[in-house]
Formats: structure tokens, C-alpha cells, sequence
């Protein structure tokens, strides 16, 4: 039977760009659907009926939800290509920690960084400057978090290189000047072909955010 | 031989599915018990980042994260299984395991609030067992895992006993049986598993501990 396998998605979504990261390394033919989540479609709430959230990985007509999962599964199913976890135990839970930090601590301190202003803006641009130094520690001088290969905690976490640019503005600040070897990290990722197709362009980014920011009525 | 060591806490429900996993696989472990007010140095080392409990350590090598320990143990010791084979079974095993474990904040929410904020928190909790009864429970299976316990039931055993010890500390009804069925089912099914009957905080114990905490934070939170 041929595979069929259909991404919905949206294109700033950090999530969903791990999966596409993913499908491109295992070099998996998949339809992309941009779904509008002002107007979500039929098929969206009948595969993630519980979340409604984007992305939906669909596989052969049977949803997947959570970008990790996904992730994961498509590492499973596709095992013969690109391995993206490792198979020690021990190393495999190091990184499902760490993925489950970048979702935990980043994402959410990444998302205060722009949606607040004046005090509250300044602790959470604080702790996201901590948070990324931890994770930069933890890089220490391997090319990748996978050490010499692209591996799970390098797909969780590069799609958040788009985003950068975006938290510099609204935060006021370089990434680059705190964490300088995130930053070649994120450009060693980015001559990957999987990753470089995977990821919006960084001032896309910035302009959809000042489109949030507009909705939600912060300045 | 391997050394197994569990840092806990005797009324944490996230140290209670490491306990669970590791008897369920006929494990050997010493158990530490932590003060979290007093937090033991040995943990701070194994947890920097969290310094939370549970932490397993297993040869001298710490795992953090309950969910992430629980896959550890089932990976190691492949013996009873705690996932599904099938990779897709596994992928919806996992989601229903991340909705539990995005979900167990409800228990400090309920916990920490009074007024307003307490009505907000009723109406998620009830909005979480909705869920759980018309998505999660369906197909008439007794258990998550089907005919035994498997992941999704440990990620989901908050609702099965802490909650109750929540309704006692708070003063209120939120779950309903006859409101949910295949929840309610599910709770009498797990609960009668000797393994998991006989490896529970006591209820009395937790509520009267409880009690007492809260009854001094909202003291400090209207000075």
C-alpha cells in the first residue's frame, strides 16, 4: 500500500517545524495543509478533536498529535534513514529531558518575552538569557546536541532559531551577544537542507508577531 | 549488580508512578525519602535543574522527570510492558500520557485557590474529566492499557486518588460519579489492583497534611 502521509500545519509554528524537519531527513514524501487557525478545517477537528492544534501528522489516514510524538514516531517508522534518537537508554532519556525542558521553560519564557512589557518583559527576558545559557551548556562543544550527528534535541530546538530575531526586537537584545555558540549551532543546522527548507524566513517571523502583538492589543 | 535508588516524597503522585513501574517490573530499589522544604544535597546534585523528586538513579546515573523515568524503566527492563509495540498504539499511548501530565497542575490550582480563582479551576477540572470520559475511555476496555494497567493508567492515577484527597481538603464535590461513568469504572478497576491498593499514600494522612498547609498559605495570601 502506498504511504500516505499529510501534515497539517501552520507556517510560524515552532512545533510544526520540527516535523517537517523530521519528514525531510527521512526524506518522506508528505502533502502539506496550511491550515488558517481563525477558520480551522473539518479535518483539523475531526484529527485532534481533544486539542484542536495544529500540527496533525496523518498517516495513512490515522492522526498523530504533539510535535515530539510525532517526532518520535516518525523515527520509529521510518528507522532505516536518519536516526534522530539514540538508541541507549540512558541517552535516549537525556534528550527526551531536554526536549521536554526547550517545551517546559523556553517555549514559555520565549513567549512572555514578546506578548509583555515593562517589569514583567525584563524578568522573563532575564530568564529566557538563563534558560538558553543552560541549554547552551549543555551543547558545550559537540557540533550538534546529538554530538556528531543532527539528532532529536537539535530538531526540538532549531526551530526556535526563526524565531530569534523576533524576541531581539521585542526584547531589546542580541542572542548572539549572550550566547554565542547557539548561534553557530543554529547556522551549522542551517546548512542542512531538512532545516533550511523547514524554517520560515526570520523577518517573516518578526512581522507576524507585531501582527499578534497588534490583536492582543500589547505595544 | 545494578543499584536502583528512588528519591520521593510520601505523598508525591509523580514518585507513586515510579514505584509502581519499577514493583510492576519486580524491581529492587532503595527508596530515599526527601523533605521539600529541606531538600538533601544528594538531590540537588542528581536534579540540578528541577530539583524536583522523582529522580531514579540507576548505577549512579540520575533520570529526572517522571514521564521520561517511566520510559527509562520500560526500556531497560522490557518485562510487563508499559507501552504498546505497535508504533501508533505508542503515539496515542504518548498523547493521552502528555495530556495527564499537562493536566496535573489542576491539583496545586484547585489546591492554592479560594473565591473566583477557585471556580475557574473547578470548571477545568471538569472540562479535563469530560475529556477523559468521552474521548479517552471509550471502547469499553477496563483499563487504559486494556485487560492490565500500562502507562496512560500510572499517568492518569491523580484523578483516581489525589483528587479525592483535593475534593476532602477543599470542601468540595467535583467529581461526580454518575456524571462520569467510564471515569468512575476506571477509578474502582484501577484501585482494586492489589499492586497499586497496597502502594498508596494514605488518604487520611495526605488531607490532614494538606489541611494545614493550605489553611497557612491562604492565611498569607490575605495579609
Amino acid at each position: 500500500m502506498a504511504e500516505e502521509v499529510v501534515l497539517l500545519d501552520f507556517w510560524p509554528s515552532l512545533f510544526g517545524m520540527r516535523s517537517r524537519i523530521a519528514l525531510a531527513e527521512k526524506g518522506i514524501k508528505y502533502e502539506y495543509k496550511e491550515e488558517d487557525l481563525r477558520n480551522k478545517s473539518a479535518l483539523l477537528l475531526q484529527m485532534n478533536p481533544v486539542h484542536k492544534k495544529i500540527p496533525v501528522l496523518i498517516h495513512n489516514g490515522k492522526p498523530v498529535c504533539e510535535s515530539l510524538i510525532q517526532v518520535q514516531y516518525i523515527d520509529e517508522v521510518w528507522h532505516d534513514k536518519a536516526p534522530l534518537l539514540p538508541s541507549d537508554p540512558y541517552q535516549k532519556a537525556t534528550v527526551r529531558f531536554w526536549a521536554d525542558y526547550i517545551d517546559k521553560k523556553i517555549y514559555d519564557l520565549g513567549s512572555r518575552v514578546w506578548k509583555t512589557k515593562g517589569e514583567e518583559q525584563a524578568t522573563a527576558k532575564k530568564e529566557f538569557i538563563e534558560s538558553l545559557k543552560l541549554i547552551e551548556k549543555e551543547l558545550g562543544d559537540k557540533p550538534y546536541f546529538g554530538g556528531e550527528s543532527f539528532g532529536y534535541v537539535d530538531v526540538a530546538f532549531i526551530p526556535f532559531y526563526s524565531w530569534f530575531y523576533a524576541y531581539e526586537k521585542c526584547g531589546n537584545f542580541s542572542i548572539e551577544a549572550e550566547c554565542p555558540k547557539l548561534i553557530a549551532w543554529a547556522k551549522r543546522c542551517m546548512q542542512k537542507e531538512s532545516v533550511a527548507k523547514s524554517l520560515p524566513d526570520q523577518q517573516k517571523v518578526y512581522d507576524f508577531i507585531l501582527q499578534m502583538k497588534k490583536h492582543f492589543g500589547i505595544e | 549488580m545494578a543499584v536502583v535508588e528512588l528519591f520521593g516524597t510520601w505523598f508525591s503522585p509523580y514518585a507513586y508512578r515510579v514505584i509502581w513501574a519499577l514493583k510492576l517490573k519486580g524491581i529492587s530499589y532503595e527508596y530515599i525519602e526527601e523533605d521539600i522544604r529541606n531538600k538533601s544535597p544528594l538531590l540537588l546534585q542528581y536534579n540540578p535543574i528541577h530539583k524536583k523528586v522523582p529522580v531514579l538513579v540507576h548505577d549512579g546515573k540520575p533520570i529526572c522527570e517522571s514521564t521520561v523515568i517511566l520510559q527509562y524503566i520500560d526500556e531497560i527492563w522490557p518485562q510487563n510492558p508499559l507501552l504498546p509495540a505497535d508504533p501508533y498504539d505508542r503515539a496515542v499511548a504518548l498523547f493521552w500520557i502528555k495530556f495527564a501530565d499537562d493536566k496535573v497542575y489542576l491539583m496545586s490550582k484547585l489546591y492554592q485557590a479560594d473565591g473566583e480563582e477557585q471556580r475557574a479551576a473547578v470548571k477545568e477540572w471538569l472540562e479535563m474529566l469530560e475529556v477523559m470520559e468521552e474521548n479517552a475511555l471509550i471502547g469499553g476496555k477496563k483499563f487504559f492499557g486494556g485487560d492490565e494497567i500500562n502507562m496512560v493508567d500510572i499517568a492518569f492515577s491523580f484523578v483516581a486518588h489525589w483528587l479525592g484527597v483535593l475534593e476532602d481538603v477543599v470542601g468540595l464535590e467535583i467529581f461526580e460519579p454518575h456524571k462520569f461513568p467510564r471515569v468512575s469504572s476506571w477509578i474502582q478497576n484501577f484501585k482494586s489492583i492489589p499492586l497499586i491498593k497496597e502502594n498508596l499514600p494514605d488518604a487520611d494522612k495526605m488531607s490532614a497534611f494538606s489541611k494545614h498547609g493550605r489553611e497557612m498559605m491562604l492565611a498569607s495570601k490575605s495579609n
